[in-house]
């Protein structure tokens, strides 16, 4: 019996205790006493006792049985094996897994113990959690059940267990929060243990694939993040001089001087910008924006590198166009028609009452969303992945290659790595790095954009 | 009386009083207002003379904020909005084919019912008519400017000292006073003033009322008014509009002792309001 | 104009210039005005651009993808020789597998094409595709009996014949790319003489999984996958969303613990989606142990990714329900629980699911996350469960724009169209609910 069958018998058993939960409930009314509440509220009780509990029971099991039972098989590996790299040890565990499912033919026979023991556990744990989940089940079927009385408070009770499933529900989004800090800080300080994090955070050469092999795992200076940094910030800084104005502009064109007409196709127009994925921007910027950047420069007589920091900036730039155009337009749509009024009073012209009165009363609201909008271009990865290169240049020209911090995360991770190498450590704490980054503008610019809406409410 | 009487009494109407005056700053002839297919002001015609401070009253919703933005041309921020007929300062249609409202609004400037200083300086609040027009040459003629207005609206005394401060922390009477002294920066002609003191307590409502008595000396001026005694108090005019209709035009005396349409004196004695 | 001269309104301003205000406000006009045109001509021009890059895009992207929907084949008779391929009518479906088509299609073209030397032989079978075998293994499986039959039928050609049949012929020849030789390309002059070699509509593009060869690759299993990966998103992200947009909106406690939830799922809407892919590396693979590459990996990923976006949407929807509403319930003795499940989460519903549709096109073209969890592995078979390995749409572009052939350029872009036309039917059902949901109130 398997997770998902499990799953179904207890959805069946959970109807089931629904409709005998109200059918008892009905059978106790009918004979003339009060009930507390209605049959339905009673059943709902009865389902909620009788299915939750196991339901948990059975998704904490799944998501803890292959950790302990890995714990286990190791212990069973011979000694020689169990002092070798995680790495190894992995997939030596795979291995066994896969002799335990064939059943077969072994080639290793000091695998032997550890595969018995599986094919043993497997059976066992299949046997304990589903006796468990059915037993709890049934358990709470039956104590729920003897309990339908007429002075149960069924609606409050379920209620209550309604209003906790609720709580936990909304604990979800806190608890991502806190499993994304500590997968990041653990891993990070993994690194910082074998790298200094001053090395790290200044250093200038980045060169990770160095320090993989193991007569230079020592070696410092290999992962110097600066030029990361550096990169991030150059095509960052790119996509803001595109985005920034032409969001800018577009946001207030669109809110002030368009028609009606205008605005009715434009402004979807943009929106749709906004909606593409981006790993199609990432192609659009690899195959055509940086193929004609480099004929371009090459008519002018410019070297251009074929994976420019230019094209992939370009491209991020207007992938944030729409974000910047429609953060603005709330912003400046908050903006009281009274203060434009009061400019149109005296005489001022559009563009006077815009650039010196709206945008001036609005500049906390758009320096909140331009800070918003930075934190998505340092955080975007797939254009940067496609058209920018992995050369960890130190350089300030748009028209060489640059690498950022997100292509390296991408690129330390991507295929088969070990979990405990520096090398994938590294990802971590530049993930470290990328997190707190984007965390502490968005904060910043969340608190800057939401008092400004409280100064015009 | 309720509406249907009322408007019974409307449909064969002409302006009572005297609409018209000899000595005209703005002649307005025949104005219809619409609000997309709503109609809300119908054939008004009236005269507003120099330096004469006019009300308009009348029930709310009955179109006087209207007509008064229809002076200055602030109507036509509202996408929805027509105007017909003739609207004449100094004898020229400001509704013409070439008038350019910028202009027209520095000569016409105008007061709003609630004080809305720009979030910025008080200095640069009132320097900023004066900026945006070119009307001082360098930076003393501009403080000059500032320093002139701000006294003209009674703002000087309680701001000298922290002309930098921001406008939006003043209180509310005073906030009002700095956007009159704002409107009497840019040197107009004529200045609109729609229900300036709506917002305001009674002491900051008695220096506005003040204020405006002394300008008019220097300047035309046409105020909307919820309160009949504020027109009493202020206005030498008074004109009624009900429900999009121009009643009665008389002195203000007259108007609040009697009053020669029925709809007015129904309206002075609180009937309908 | 009438300057209003020697009447009372003599400005107290003119001192200095000599002009009066009038004078001064009419000299500025010229000036002022074309600022204005300026800056209008720079908010259109603005606007301009991004509708420019929107076509652009669009435009580049379908003149180069359109093609992929359509495949080169050679219209060939052939005989299944029972013989040569050691079958009969009743060889079961493994004899047919181990069958050598690929020898029965080489003995085919060199009897029929008369190559010279072995180097001509190696060349002409470079023209066609390495699948030509599988094409008629899969219609032997369907029909064993047709052993021994000649039988006619679309042969696949390589992707550079496919290619240069679909953009280069008309070229000059100098011009044509040097994939093919002379030779090559005179074997290939004599089948369009024959008008045997034609296009047709690409259906392994929709039916087969990623394979090496650009002809044989296809997106039924990155679109599988996708679909998985999206139905476990759906599944896990839409009840939790819903319930912690309740809970926060209707029955939170106003305390600092609230508020801080509060603010941590409004800057978890604005992390950087590659951080969840590190997290779902680090908790969900090496903690619980969920095996990499699958869709349930990656739904449960995306789950967490997209939580933000529909909790802020539902609260939205649900602060959008007029407070009459709750009043009157309350009005007839309904507890607080009644209240919102019978009456305030009915009527935010539609609302709901405009947010959950637009979080779902969000999880859609998502790539960055997926990348990190093994879902960029090179996966042939069509995943039939979320608990085998696949790989989804986006992931499958970001693959096959990798790749140096020009044919899965071609169909990079073919892909790139399936994914947007995917998303413009979500955020199309998005608008519509939306429209409704505004007609009501």
């Amino acid at each position: 019996m398997n997770f998902s069958s499990l799953l179904i018998i207890v959805l069946i058993v959970l109807a089931g205790a629904y409709f005998l939960g109200r059918n008892r409930a009905r059978a106790i009314s009918h004979q003339g006493m009060r009930m507390h509440s209605l049959p339905n509220q009673y059943g709902t009780l009865m389902a909620l006792w009788t299915g939750v509990p196991a339901l948990i029971l059975l998704v904490a099991w799944q998501l803890l049985e292959t950790p302990i039972i890995n714990h286990l098989l190791i212990a069973k590996l011979p000694a020689a094996m169990q002092a070798a790299e995680p790495a190894i040890i992995e997939l030596t565990i795979s291995k066994v897994y896969n002799l335990a499912a064939s059943a077969g033919i072994n080639a290793d026979p000091s695998l032997t113990p550890a595969v018995e023991h599986l094919i043993a556990l497997n059976e066992r744990t299949l046997l304990l959690n589903s006796g468990m989940a059915l037993s709890l089940c049934l358990i709470c079927l039956v104590v729920t059940y003897k309990r339908i009385s007429p002075n149960l408070r069924a609606r409050v009770e379920m209620e209550k267990i309604v209003n906790a499933l609720l709580l936990a529900s909304s604990g979800v989004a806190v608890l991502t929060t806190i499993g994304i800090l500590a997968s990041v800080l653990l891993e990070a300080w993994m690194f910082f243990q074998i790298v200094n994090p001053l090395d790290f955070l200044f250093g200038t050469s980045w060169s990770p694939q160095v320090a993989l092999r193991a007569d230079q795992a020592g070696s410092s200076g290999s992962f110097g993040a600066v030029p990361l940094f550096a990169g991030t910030v150059l095509i960052s800084l790119i996509a803001m001089i595109i985005a920034v104005p032409i969001g800018l502009m577009s946001a207030i064109y669109l809110s002030e001087y368009a028609s009606s007409n205008v605005r009715k196709y434009a402004k979807p127009a943009l929106e749709v910008l906004a909606g593409i994925p981006t790993v199609v921007y990432g192609f659009f910027a690899a195959l055509t924006v940086a193929p004609l950047i480099r004929t371009l420069g090459a008519d002018l007589g410019l070297d251009v590198s074929s994976e420019s920091a230019l094209a992939a900036g370009l491209v991020m730039g207007i992938m944030i166009i729409p974000f910047v155009s429609s953060l603005s337009d709330d912003v400046i749509n908050a903006v009281p028609q009274s203060l434009r009024d009061g400019s149109f009073g005296l005489g001022a012209t559009k563009n006077e009452t815009i650039r010196q009165v709206v945008i001036p009363a609005a500049l906390p609201g758009i320096v909140g969303a331009i800070m918003l909008a930075v934190s998505r271009a340092i955080g975007e990865t797939m254009i940067v992945a496609m058209a920018a290169g992995l050369a960890a240049n130190l350089t300030a020209n748009p028209l060489d290659s640059v690498t950022t911090v997100t292509v390296q995360i991408v690129t330390l991770l991507v295929g088969d790595q070990e979990f405990d190498s520096p090398k994938t450590l590294a990802a971590f704490a530049l993930g470290l790095v990328l997190f707190l980054t984007t965390l502490i503008l968005n904060f910043v610019a969340l608190k800057i954009v939401q008092k400004y809406r409280e100064q015009y409410d | 009386m309720n509406d249907t009487n009322s408007m019974k009494l409307i449909e064969n109407h002409k302006t009572t009083g005297e609409p018209f005056s000899k000595d005209v700053k703005i002649s307005a002839r025949n104005v219809d207002v619409f609000y997309g297919e709503k109609q809300a002001i119908y054939d008004a015609s009236l005269d507003i003379g120099k330096n004469e401070v006019i009300a308009l009253i009348g029930p709310s919703g009955c179109g006087k904020s209207t007509f008064l933005r229809t002076l200055n041309r602030m109507n036509d921020t509202i996408d929805i909005c027509r105007v017909k007929g003739d609207i004449l300062l100094d004898n020229e249609n400001i509704y013409g084919a070439h008038v350019d409202t910028v202009p027209l609004r520095a000569r016409v400037g105008m007061v709003f019912q609630k004080p809305n200083p720009f979030p910025k300086s008080i200095y640069d609040n009132v320097a900023y008519g004066p900026r945006i027009h070119g009307l001082a040459q360098s930076r003393v003629e501009l403080d000059e400017i500032v320093e002139k207005s701000l006294k003209r609206a009674g703002l000087w005394n309680e701001v000298k000292d922290r002309l930098h401060a921001p406008g939006t922390g003043l209180s509310g009477g005073q906030q009002q006073r700095l956007c009159i002294a704002r409107t009497i920066a840019v040197d107009p002609e004529v200045i609109l003033m729609d229900e300036p003191c709506s917002a305001l307590d009674p002491i900051a409502t008695a220096k506005i009322e003040e204020l405006i008595d002394e300008l008019r000396e220097k300047y035309t001026i046409a105020i909307v008014t919820h309160s009949m005694q504020q027109a009493a108090r202020v206005s030498q005019r008074t004109a009624y509009f009900h429900l999009g209709q121009l009643v009665e035009v008389n002195p203000t005396e007259k108007v609040f002792t009697k009053p020669e349409h029925k709809l007015t004196e129904a309206y002075i004695t609180g009937r309908f309001g | 104009m009438t300057k209003p001269t020697a009447n009372t309104m003599t400005n107290n301003f003119e001192k200095n210039s000599g002009l009066t205000t009038r004078d001064k406000v009419e000299k500025s006009l010229a000036r002022r005005r074309a600022k204005e045109t300026r800056f209008r001509l720079y908010g259109m021009a603005s606007v301009l651009f991004g509708v420019l890059c929107l076509i652009a895009l669009f435009t580049d992207i379908a003149s180069k993808g359109t093609a992929a929907f359509k495949q080169t084949s050679l219209t060939t008779s052939i005989t299944l020789d029972g013989d040569y391929l050691n079958l009969t009518k009743d060889s079961t479906v493994d004899e047919i597998r181990f069958a050598n088509f690929d020898g029965l299609i080489k003995r085919h073209f060199a009897k029929e094409m008369k190559p010279k030397s072995r180097s001509d032989k190696r060349e002409l079978f470079k023209l066609l595709s390495s699948g030509a075998g599988w094409q008629i293994q899969e219609m032997l499986i369907a029909d064993p009996t047709l052993v021994n039959s000649s039988i006619t039928f679309e042969l696949l050609m390589d992707d550079d014949v496919d290619q240069w049949f679909k953009h280069d012929r008309q070229l000059s020849t100098a011009e044509t790319n040097d994939r093919l030789s002379d030779k090559q390309l005179n074997w290939l002059s004599q089948w369009i003489e024959q008008d045997r070699l034609d296009t047709h509509f690409n259906t392994l593009f929709f039916t087969n999984g990623d394979s090496r060869e650009p002809e044989l690759a296809g997106i039924h299993g990155a679109i599988k996958g996708t679909l998985l990966t999206l139905m476990v998103t759906l599944i896990l992200s839409f009840p939790i969303g819903i319930a912690a947009a309740i809970y926060l909106e209707e029955f939170a406690p106003r305390n600092k613990l609230t508020e801080i939830v509060e603010i941590n799922i409004n800057n978890l809407a604005a992390v950087p989606s590659i951080i969840f892919g590190l997290l779902g590396m680090a908790i969900f693979i090496n903690i619980f142990g969920v095996s990499r590459s699958t869709p349930l990996l990656g739904g449960l990923v995306l789950t967490l990714m997209t939580l933000p976006t529909i909790i802020i949407s539902a609260r939205a929807a649900i602060k959008s329900v007029p407070p009459s509403i709750r009043e009157a319930a309350y009005g007839l003795g309904a507890s607080k629980n009644q209240v919102v499940f019978h009456h305030v989460l009915p009527l935010a519903m539609p609302g709901m699911l405009t947010g959950t549709i637009i979080g779902m096109a969000q999880a859609l073209g998502e790539t960055a996350p997926l990348l990190m969890i093994g879902m960029v592995a090179f996966v042939v078979d069509v995943p039939g469960f979320i608990n085998d390995p696949s790989t989804v749409l986006p992931v499958q572009i970001f693959l096959w724009s990798d790749s140096p052939e020009r044919a899965f350029l071609e169909r990079t872009s073919g892909a790139i169209l399936v994914l947007l036309s995917f998303l413009i039917v979500m955020n199309t059902t998005a608008v519509i609910l939306r429209r409704r949901l505004e007609r009501r109130w």
